[in-house]
């Protein structure tokens, strides 16, 4: 049987609902117009500065994209990208959440700063940075190395690579400040007991501490995937899509916005809006995150 | 006490500052009111263009003001800010310093003013042909020539002497890839995935006697005609595929730009180079601050762009800027007024001096302090007059965008099918059957 609602909470739901609808408003005219819009263009070809040649094609754009192997090419360097970087923050930021936690005091402050300072740092001066560090003419890696001769952007493997660690080593930091805020929840007498029981380090890992930080990881994971995924600066700065490492939203960004088809552009930014929807629901659905639950809630 | 005082001091002291600002206001109110102002788009530069703007305002008497407004650093994006603005019809955009590829599709968007038919004769006598062209769109003049700059063949003296070639007679790719090859020396070309791989691509092909685009006065991306799966084409590749087999494009020959050749140049390894007329002040310049030594810079020469058949004459690059008035601008008229004031040869002549930026009125190089500060103005002059466009189509970037990826990387270039691929890319990215 239902329970019976009291006035005041009817009255505290329509409160809620009409603080919240000016924001909710908001973001969707935001976005959701936007968004529509893009979905309109998509089914034309529409070149900004050719007006007078625009026409619908209906459903052209998407096949010509799904038909054209540059689009899987993208996908498969978008993912691959994703799978590389997630994973290796995963376990770096894992290692420096640690740092943090059990830093001696005195240190924390110090520690803690050091850590965020990549994040802090534009991911375009950043990208430039590590373009510099490894370009042929200005770099000093390939002589560190004992490399001089080798060019990091001159094929795909050494300029993937050099996206990836660019990568990682700007968001390790955003990954171990969520894996951090997962592990300071994990109530220390669970650990004291499973200490006293005789658990061994790896063991309080592996059956007391991770278990009790999934929601965190998970969360951690989802938000890093989704922004792996979109990944676009480090990459325009680098190669510019040279040696076949164009992603997904560069391919979007070079027909939009270099090329000026409005039509084709739109129907790749659905598509790439797809894809992360997709991945969401891959995440909240099929690995049940519970977004709530990581908040603390 | 001590408070009140101070507020009355405040107090004052606000009225004398709201009575300044307000003197300030209406002088400047009055003299905005009555002189339009027009808003130079420029492209970055030493300078120059924002003096010129001064010096055109100061002899516009009051009939208009300049101000010039930056636009970003490389062309692609110069691009790209002003075609949004456009698009959504911005009437600020009164004068443009555009790059000449995009002059066509800028015209055929109706982004741009014509030049006034009074203007014609003016604007066009005694300038580079090709400079012309890239402001012409459809017979019609719709921008006007400003600056041009073109590219030479740098080479360390030392390097041609040593393989006995005679500089001073036209010589071709084969020659100086051979002659680096021989002594273990470069090659500086501009094999980047980037614009500057369309400009050598595009000079090799005009070279040949051939063109990028056939029809550049085609109206809709379907009936664009290509000319690069051709013999011209195939030559062009040849050269790649050759600098590239022999070594003598260096390690970095896939990512090597303007700069990256340079530095190359200047070093040890350096032989050979095509490249803009900016060697010259920079390599001067990086002798000056102690960066290079002066054998350095003795060493090197300055020669026309090279030949890709011996009795063909070179077709070098043609670069530089056009001056567009904008469609949606308040004041066509007196942009127009503005852009004849700006494109003197004497202003141009100035503007090669501070801004290392050749003109493009062939008169500006008989300058007496042009030729005394530039040593190369005279080859420069004379491969402006040699030089060839790139295609003047308004899809060129469709065009250059299938060039850089389909001619990119040179170690991957084969005379028997790139350039039939790259065509064959170029033409359905064209008819919107293929992504860039």
């Amino acid at each position: 049987m239902k329970a019976k609602v009291s006035n005041r909470q009817l009255g505290e739901t329509r409160l809620g609902w009409m603080l919240s609808a000016p924001a909710v408003i908001i973001l969707l005219a935001v976005t959701g117009y936007p968004i529509l819009q893009a979905v309109y263009f998509s089914f034309f070809n529409y070149r900004m500065t050719d007006p007078d040649n625009r026409f619908v094609n209906w459903g052209q754009n998407y096949i010509v994209i799904l038909t054209d192997p540059l689009w899987w090419q993208t996908v498969g360097v978008t993912l691959l990208l994703t799978v590389v970087t997630v994973a290796v923050e995963l376990v770096l930021g894992f290692a420096l959440a640690l740092v943090m936690l059990n830093a001696l005091r005195a240190v924390r402050p110090w520690v803690r700063t050091a850590i965020l300072i990549p994040y802090g740092i534009i991911t375009v001066v950043a990208a430039f940075s590590w373009k510099y560090a490894f370009d042929l003419g200005t770099g000093f890696v390939g002589t560190w190395l004992a490399m001089p001769e080798f060019d990091w952007f001159g094929d795909f493997w050494s300029s993937f690579l050099v996206i990836c660690a660019a990568e990682i080593w700007k968001t390790t930091p955003f990954i171990s400040l969520l894996l951090l805020s997962g592990l300071a929840q994990i109530p220390g007498d669970m650990l004291e007991a499973a200490t006293v029981d005789g658990a061994t380090w790896w063991q309080r890992m592996a059956k007391v501490i991770i278990p009790n930080m999934k929601a965190a990881i998970m969360v951690a994971v989802l938000f890093r995937t989704l922004d792996a995924f979109r990944v676009f600066d480090s990459v325009f700065v680098m190669t510019a899509g040279a040696q076949s490492t164009a992603t997904v939203s560069f391919l979007t960004y070079n027909q939009s916005i270099s090329q000026l088809q409005l039509g084709m552009g739109s129907a790749l930014s659905v598509l790439l809006f797809l894809s992360v929807a997709l991945i969401c629901f891959i995440f909240i659905r099929i690995f049940k995150v519970d977004l709530a639950q990581a908040r603390g809630e | 006490m001590r408070h009140t005082a101070r507020r009355n001091r405040l107090r004052r002291g606000g009225l004398v500052g709201l009575a300044v600002l307000g003197l300030v206001a209406a002088t400047g109110c009055a003299a905005d009111i009555s002189t339009p102002t027009l808003t130079w788009y420029i492209n970055p530069d030493n300078g120059g263009q924002a003096t010129i703007a001064e010096e055109c305002t100061a002899e516009a008497d009051g009939a208009y003001r300049i101000s010039t407004s930056l636009l970003p650093n490389d062309a692609p994006s110069q691009r790209e800010q002003l075609i949004r603005r456009l698009a959504s019809r911005d009437s600020s955009i009164d004068i443009m310093s555009l790059d000449p590829v995009y002059v066509a599709e800028m015209a055929n968007a109706d982004y741009l003013t014509p030049v006034p038919e009074e203007y014609i004769d003016e604007f066009t006598d005694g300038v580079i042909p090709s400079s012309v062209e890239s402001s012409t769109r459809q017979d019609e003049l719709v921008a006007t020539p400003f600056w041009a700059n073109t590219q030479l063949l740098w080479y360390r003296k030392s390097v041609a002497e040593a393989a006995g070639l005679d500089m001073s007679q036209p010589v071709t790719w084969d020659d100086i890839i051979d002659a680096a090859a021989a002594q273990d020396k470069r090659v500086g070309v501009h094999g980047i995935r980037a614009e500057s791989l369309t400009v050598w691509v595009n000079a090799m092909i005009e070279s040949a006697g051939g063109s990028i685009v056939e029809n550049p006065d085609a109206d809709g991306a379907a009936e664009v005609e290509l000319g690069i799966d051709s013999e011209a084409g195939r030559r062009a590749a040849e050269i790649i595929e050759k600098i590239a087999a022999t070594g003598v494009g260096g390690p970095q020959l896939s990512n090597l730009d303007e700069n990256a050749a340079m530095l190359e140049f200047q070093s040890d390894s350096g032989g050979f180079m095509v490249n803009w007329p900016f060697i010259y002040p920079a390599t001067k310049a990086a002798v000056e601050d102690g960066s290079l030594e002066q054998a350095v810079f003795d060493d090197i020469g300055w020669t026309l762009y090279p030949r890709v058949d011996e009795d063909e004459e070179a077709r070098p690059p043609l670069g530089g800027i056009n001056l567009g008035v904008g469609a949606f601008s308040d004041h066509p008229d007196l942009a127009y007024r503005a852009v004849e004031c700006i494109r003197t040869p004497e202003r141009q002549s100035a503007y090669f001096l501070t801004d290392g930026n050749a003109p493009s009125n062939l008169a500006a190089f008989d300058d007496p302090a042009v030729q005394e500060a530039f040593p190369a103005a005279e080859v420069i002059a004379e491969s402006l007059a040699a030089s060839a466009a790139r295609p003047l189509t308004p899809y060129y970037n469709e065009v250059t965008g299938g060039i850089q990826k389909s001619w990119h990387a040179p170690g991957s270039v084969d005379p028997e099918s790139t350039p039939a691929r790259s065509q064959a890319f170029i033409l359905e990215v064209l008819k919107g059957e293929r992504l860039l």
